[in-house]
């Protein structure tokens, strides 16, 4: 990737891993919508490709439509007005636990290769280090949707062998752990990162690469990760956002609070 | 009839939050949230509290940071468009501060069974995580008819729930419109409760909706009038979420120090609430104010 590469793009990273996991999101999903990046992509595939996708968020909001403005944040007014539903936290989470949602989203601090993830403590409860908001609604996307996308920056601090603490599960330690403790479905579909795209494995449950950013090796995003890294036979590039996709994400953030462009 | 129960802010928590109390509050997440009573409670250096909510979005940072708070019983304690919050951070980091971590779930159905009177709620969330390390109110069981693993999350009793409303009468009786979060079951799971609100209404104006009435009237120990008293939270109806107010507030309590200034000027200075209003501006105050009305078609309540 060199400089002149970067500069001449069109978009940020941040506006490319919104498109990846708006595309996650196909039309008529019941989506539990989380904050930031996650946000911005459940508006963007509604947007797009799919109208009829239904939005439940954890303040007790559930949308069929747009917010008649940009939000920066779940809870902002625009978001309440003319909401399919307005409720409580129990009734958002009825739906997710009953098994009504298709698809959520959660940001990591830490994530291993069975997609368990850490917002919690890091360096664990017995050595803290750095402790973390915490699980939020996290713990419970995890357990509960249909699939959820993982979204978060590569690094090798973050990509670790093993988390320090469970805040929302993955797949465990692999294989059928997700029955064995009694998890009624679910287990995360695939990770965007900075770097690339990850999904996971049918048995084993470990990630593997999917799909590089454009201008990035699977070299590059090995040497970010903090364990072999199982690479895709049919690795890929990961499709640019396109010219309609970015004028719509624009339109949500136009001041690039969450996506980092300068306006 | 009742008798009033309109109190000061003062009066209120200095009458229903004695130190060492459980409180919860926060309880519609993002909006709604009761600055302006966790303010009060500063001032009055309350000590030793067990603050008990989903996610608190600055609130509770504020409250540790004034050293008034011993547990944290909560979901998520942090800054919703900016990340960690920094009192948290610190005081858990030393070691200062006890957390028993929940999720969002758990949360809620803790206050339900403390709200039903039982003492659990089964859930199908946080199996497989360590939740369970750090939350000692959370255990698997089986169920009895199923033999499905699930998590019992032990009911809780809050000695003050503190909520923020949009009118309330002077018994008590009060409207809430919105998302509601977690706040009906946590009035019904606390021993007293103290609304806070932004108008003081005739009791008519209350009964004849009552199917907005966020919990009955004879449950409430206290009514407080205070406009802004939910600032810089949204509160609908009423004003537009100051997201500028968040964004000064993760730079200033990044040190001891920044966070000593920050209340100084925003808890100390600002006893009453025209200080407040003072403080804030009129031109942030129309800024805030909201935009575009949207009143609902009335209904018919007759007989």
């Amino acid at each position: 990737m060199t400089k002149q590469n970067t500069k001449s793009r069109k978009w940020t990273p941040a506006e490319l891993m919104v498109t990846a996991a708006a595309r996650e999101i196909a039309d008529g999903e019941v989506v539990f919508v989380g904050m930031r990046l996650p946000l911005l992509g459940f508006l963007l595939a509604k947007s797009t490709h799919a109208p009829d996708a239904v939005g439940v968020y954890e303040l007790g909001i559930v949308r069929d439509t747009l917010a008649p403005e940009p939000i920066l944040t779940m809870g902002d007014l625009p978001n309440l007005y003319r909401a399919q539903w307005l409720a409580d936290t129990a009734d958002a989470m009825a739906l997710l636990q009953q098994g009504s949602v298709d698809i959520s989203f959660i940001g990591g601090a830490q994530v291993d290769r069975f997609g368990n993830l850490n917002t919690s403590y890091i360096g664990g409860v017995e050595n803290i280090t750095t402790r973390l908001p915490g699980s939020g609604g996290a713990c419970d996307l995890a357990c509960l949707a249909k699939r959820h996308i993982i979204i978060m920056s590569h690094e090798k601090r973050r990509f670790v062998p093993r988390v320090d603490y469970i805040t929302s599960p993955g797949y465990g330690d692999g294989g059928n752990w997700r029955q064995q403790v009694g998890l009624p479905r679910g287990g995360p579909s695939t990770v965007i990162t900075t770097l690339g795209i990850l999904r996971f494995d049918s048995d084993s449950r470990e990630m593997a690469l999917s799909s590089v950013h454009p201008g990035i090796t699977a070299d590059m995003v090995a040497e970010n990760t903090g364990w072999p890294l199982h690479i895709s036979a049919d690795l890929s590039q990961t499709p640019e956002p396109s010219d309609e996709e970015l004028v719509m994400l624009r339109r949500f953030d136009p001041q690039g609070y969450w996506t980092g462009r300068k306006s | 009839m009742s008798t009033s129960k309109l109190l000061t802010l003062s009066e209120a928590v200095s009458r229903f939050v004695p130190d060492g109390s459980s409180l919860t509050m926060g309880l519609s997440l993002e909006s709604l949230i009761p600055f302006a009573a966790a303010h009060e409670i500063i001032r009055q250096r309350k000590r030793n509290l067990t603050l008990i909510g989903p996610i608190s979005d600055i609130l509770f940072d504020q409250i540790i940071g004034a050293g008034c708070v011993r547990n944290v019983r909560a979901a998520w304690v942090g800054n919703v468009i900016t990340g960690s919050c920094y009192n948290f951070r610190r005081a858990i980091e030393t070691r200062t501060l006890e957390m028993e971590d929940h999720s969002n779930l758990t949360v809620a159905m803790a206050l339900r069974a403390g709200a039903m009177g039982v003492p659990f709620m089964p859930a199908r969330t946080a199996l497989g995580s360590d939740l369970f390390k750090t939350n000692a109110n959370l255990k698997i069981i089986n169920c009895p008819f199923s033999g499905d693993r699930l998590t019992a999350v032990a009911a809780i009793n809050p000695d003050v729930a503190i909520v923020h409303v949009q009118r309330a009468d002077e018994y008590g009786n009060a409207h809430v419109w919105g998302n509601l979060g977690v706040t009906r079951d946590a009035c019904l799971a606390s021993r007293s409760i103290i609304i806070t609100a932004e108008e003081i209404v005739s009791p008519d104006i209350i009964s004849r909706d009552p199917n907005r009435v966020i919990t009955p009237g004879f449950r409430v120990s206290a009514v407080v009038h205070r406009p802004w008293g939910g600032h810089p939270s949204p509160v609908p109806g009423y004003y537009n979420r100051d997201h500028q107010a968040f964004i000064d507030y993760r730079n200033e309590s990044k040190t001891v120090e920044g966070f000593a200034d920050w209340q100084k000027r925003w808890v100390s200075g600002t006893e009453s609430h025209q200080d407040y209003i003072k403080l804030l501006g009129e031109n942030r105050i129309a800024e805030l104010a909201l935009k575009q009305h949207m009143m609902t078609e009335p209904v018919d309540y007759g007989y």
